[in-house]
């Protein structure tokens, strides 16, 4: 350790103001504080602090996010295999679901680490945590199919639309790995949507009989459309239902396994660092929307067990991930619980009466993030009331 | 009859260094200082000069805003030194002192059928009207008003927190005479809150209060938590508050003429050699107290608790209303990937530190922030160990947005720096929540 600080002290004044690469400031200090907690004490106030810090939180969450990605990994190269006909292994599997996936994650941070180390140097403030978390959800939540440059345009554009222009981390309105798949559903929606984009297969490869790489939810939606009733068979090609729950379907890389994440899920509410208000106040939403359609009943959409809208598409993965991002979501207590359930209620609307979007969570997140902050302002002024009243009685 | 209250939300840090029974004492200091940066928003007119032979009980500087308010010296002697730092403004009233302290003396005689008026006059002169603190915003009483209520937190809660029950020892007659003062001064009830789990036999004696009753972990020692839960405070109402020791002092002073500011403190911390209680005066000089008592050099000296206490020299002088020094190491180290691989337990409520959470009992705890400042992130945090009915992170944020309205609108008056010391101690983002709401009571009290 010290002949670490050693060189790393050695290494300080070139990087500080009045040395060569000052320019690389920022950099050099996120580095440095990854390195090591800074030597600093408190001075006033408190003079005792919690050991806990952002780093720690953030790389928690990254923990969290492991067991989808690995398992989405794993499963891209099972559903490649499986629709070329092909037995391999679970480790092939996975090698090829690594090597489509690595590029998209690398391509993710970099340009997104650039632009905030960038930001940090020019504004004069240290680099913050919150893009480790950010870098990662981007490349989880797109297809595999999709190409470098979009994923590097996506990420560009969330973290100085979607973060900076609010004034960095802390301040956004919206989540920012939201607005990059939004950027790109919107702007290059054939990419992002249909039955091509999930499992990528070249041209000219062929696939076994019957082959589909068609999701539920797109299936869904267009027996809905041509009014055909619901049955098992509209799950996506192949599968049984308790395939969604194991993650055994095609899907944006990391959000199919409802198992890897809810370990996951757990380890965010064990750890405190996700709010388990929101994630169940999300679900019970679901639900509660679910359980209204199916006692209408009328189309394949309607009639679809309730739970079933739980554990296909990104349901769970919106829920556990994207919904608890701190910084969009609501800030008061009681607003969790108001705004997980809008959002649970608003995916399932929004799944099944909007034909132009099958998926529904990322719609519902962002919206919610935007009503976030009146219902932090009711809950606020429910506070004030009470106190005004006091005075008064 | 009183209130019983139970207080949920809360910690206890519990740090290594607790003070044993015992109570020694030890040679009295050479010098003691008032130090007027110890009273919140305080200019001093001095009323003494270098050299100048003073007793106990005689005036050294008075309020600027409020003349009537005297600071007086709490040993006989000469004063050694009038510290000044920037702009002249005055530091500290040093006073070289006597070897027997000689007083100078009151006529408190017949005290008990005084008017409010007598009484209020008596403790401005003696000097011992600046123990009582006013709320809003946590400064000196003014004379001039009738609060709605007087209180008075029975324990203390704070890490390492001396026992009153030992301090307070042997005053017993004296607090019962100062509740009796009190008790004149304020058209309301005088409030003493006790804890059920603590030891509250000095109050036996006392009379004529509301005596409310609270459990559960700190902050519920906390004079300000308490006025919240049984009567909070609402705009344009003041309310008064002293701590226990200081009615000793004023039921003294009123039973005797002298005004005695002997005081039993505990001085604790993982770096005293024996932690353990001592008996002094208000604005002892503590080298006395530390010389050979400290178990290393690169110590963190507090003049109070780890908390809300005021650094101070190993040489330094005890903060005018503290009855406790903590002392900590120092955390001036760096730490490789000390965020991710902590190489020693640390106090913390995140079960992301599972075993500094839960299989740690007592810690040692340093300076060290434990990571650099950052944005608000986290949220619902503070809620953690806030118990009154105040949005804390709100608060703060109106604070930092200036935003005057609001800031009255979400509780302002209730608080003051200590009773948001614990949102401090958790904030993930390290943000300095005691120095933010400073400025914001400061820039309330010139609005208002």
């Amino acid at each position: 350790m010290k002949f670490l600080r050693d060189q790393v002290d050695k290494l300080k004044p070139t990087f500080s103001e009045g040395g060569k690469l000052s320019f690389l400031h920022s950099t050099f200090d996120a580095l440095e504080t990854f390195l090591f907690v800074p030597n600093h004490t408190t001075h006033s106030g408190g003079h005792i602090r919690d050991g806990i810090d952002l780093k720690r939180t953030m790389f928690i969450v990254v923990i969290a996010l492991l067991p989808a990605l690995m398992f989405g990994m794993w499963n891209l190269g099972y559903q490649f295999h499986r629709a070329v006909g092909m037995e391999v292994s679970v480790l092939e599997n996975f090698w090829y679901g690594m090597l489509q996936t690595l590029p998209i994650i690398i391509v993710s941070y970099g340009v997104g680490l650039g632009i905030e180390m960038a930001f940090a140097q020019f504004k004069g403030h240290p680099v913050n945590e919150g893009f480790l978390v950010t870098g990662l959800l981007i490349p989880m939540v797109m297809p595999a199919d999709v190409p470098l440059w979009m994923v590097g345009l996506a990420t560009a554009f969330a973290v100085v639309i979607g973060k900076e222009v609010f004034g960095g981390t802390g301040m956004n309105l919206l989540n920012p790995a939201l607005t990059a798949r939004m950027f790109l559903y919107i702007g290059y929606t054939p990419e992002m949507s249909g039955d091509k984009c999930w499992v990528p297969i070249a041209d000219g490869v062929a696939t076994v009989d019957g082959y589909s790489g068609a999701t539920t939810l797109g299936n869904l939606s267009m027996a809905s459309g041509e009014g055909k009733p619901w049955s098992d068979s509209l799950l996506s090609w192949g599968t049984t239902i308790m395939d969604s729950v194991y993650g055994t379907i095609p899907g944006s890389i990391a959000e199919t396994s409802v198992i890897a994440i809810l370990i996951g899920a757990a380890l965010l509410i064990v750890t405190g660092v996700g709010s388990w208000k929101i994630m169940l106040s999300t679900v019970l939403g679901g639900l509660f929307m679910g359980g209204i359609l199916n006692m209408v009943g009328g189309n394949a959409w309607y009639d679809m067990p309730a739970w079933y809208h739980l554990v296909i598409g990104g349901f769970m993965f919106g829920t556990v991930f994207m919904t608890t991002d701190p910084v969009s979501a609501a800030q008061t207590e009681r607003g969790k619980w108001i705004y997980g359930f809008f959002i649970g209620v608003l995916t399932i609307l929004i799944r099944v009466f909007n034909p132009g979007y099958p998926e529904g969570i990322m719609m519902a997140i962002l919206l919610m993030n935007v009503f976030a902050p009146l219902i932090d302002y009711k809950v606020i002024q429910s506070n004030i009331k009470m106190r005004l009243k006091r005075v008064k009685a | 009859m009183g209130q019983n209250i139970k207080i949920k939300r809360g910690l206890d840090i519990n740090l290594e260094g607790t003070p044993s029974f015992d109570v020694h004492s030890v040679d009295s200091p050479a010098t003691f200082a008032i130090k007027p940066t110890d009273v919140k928003g305080l200019v001093p007119k001095m009323n003494v000069k270098q050299g100048d032979e003073v007793k106990a009980g005689d005036c050294l500087f008075t309020d600027k805003k409020n003349e009537r308010i005297c600071f007086t010296a709490p040993v006989s002697g000469e004063i050694a030194e009038i510290v000044r730092g920037d702009r002249r403004a005055i530091l500290a009233v040093k006073i070289l002192a006597d070897s027997t302290v000689s007083f100078t003396s009151f006529n408190t005689a017949g005290y008990i059928s005084k008017t409010a008026d007598e009484l209020k006059e008596l403790l401005l002169t003696s000097g011992l009207w600046p123990f009582i603190v006013q709320r809003p915003f946590g400064v000196l009483a003014d004379p001039s008003v009738t609060p709605k209520a007087i209180h008075v937190s029975g324990f203390d809660s704070a890490p390492l927190a001396a026992d009153l029950s030992i301090t307070l020892k042997g005053e017993e007659a004296n607090i019962a005479a100062g509740f009796e003062v009190l008790k004149k001064l304020t058209s309301g009830k005088v409030h003493l809150n006790l804890h059920t789990s603590k030891d509250s036999s000095v109050y036996g004696s006392v009379s004529g209060v509301e005596r409310n009753t609270f459990s559960g972990p700190h902050p519920s020692g906390l004079v300000g938590v308490q006025i919240n839960k049984i009567d909070p405070i609402n705009k344009g109402e003041v309310v008064w508050t002293i701590k226990p020791q200081h009615v000793a002092f004023i039921g003294k002073f009123f039973e005797t003429g002298n005004v005695d500011l002997e005081q039993t403190i505990a001085i604790a911390g993982s770096e005293v050699t024996k932690p353990a209680y001592y008996k002094t005066r208000v604005g002892a000089d503590i080298s006395g107290l530390l010389s050979n008592n400290l178990r290393s050099d690169n110590v963190r000296v507090i003049s109070g608790n780890v908390l809300t206490g005021t650094k101070i020299a190993k040489d330094g002088y005890l903060g005018l209303y503290d009855t406790q020094i903590s002392v900590i190491p120092e955390g001036d180290h760096y730490e490789l990937l000390g965020w991710l691989f902590p190489s020693y337990p640390r106090p913390t409520i995140s079960s992301t530190l599972p075993i500094s959470k839960f299989l740690k009992k007592t810690f040692k705890a340093n300076t060290n922030p434990h990571g650099e400042h950052r944005a608000f992130v986290v949220t619902g945090q503070y809620e953690k160990v806030m118990p009154m009915d105040i949005m804390p992170q709100q608060l703060i944020k109106s604070i930092m947005a200036k935003d005057l309205e609001q800031m009255e609108n979400l509780g302002i008056y209730e608080v003051i720096e200590e009773d948001m010391a614990l949102c401090e101690f958790v904030c993930t983002s390290k943000i300095d929540v005691q120095r933010v709401l400073s400025e914001g009571l400061e820039l309330m009290a010139e609005e208002s």
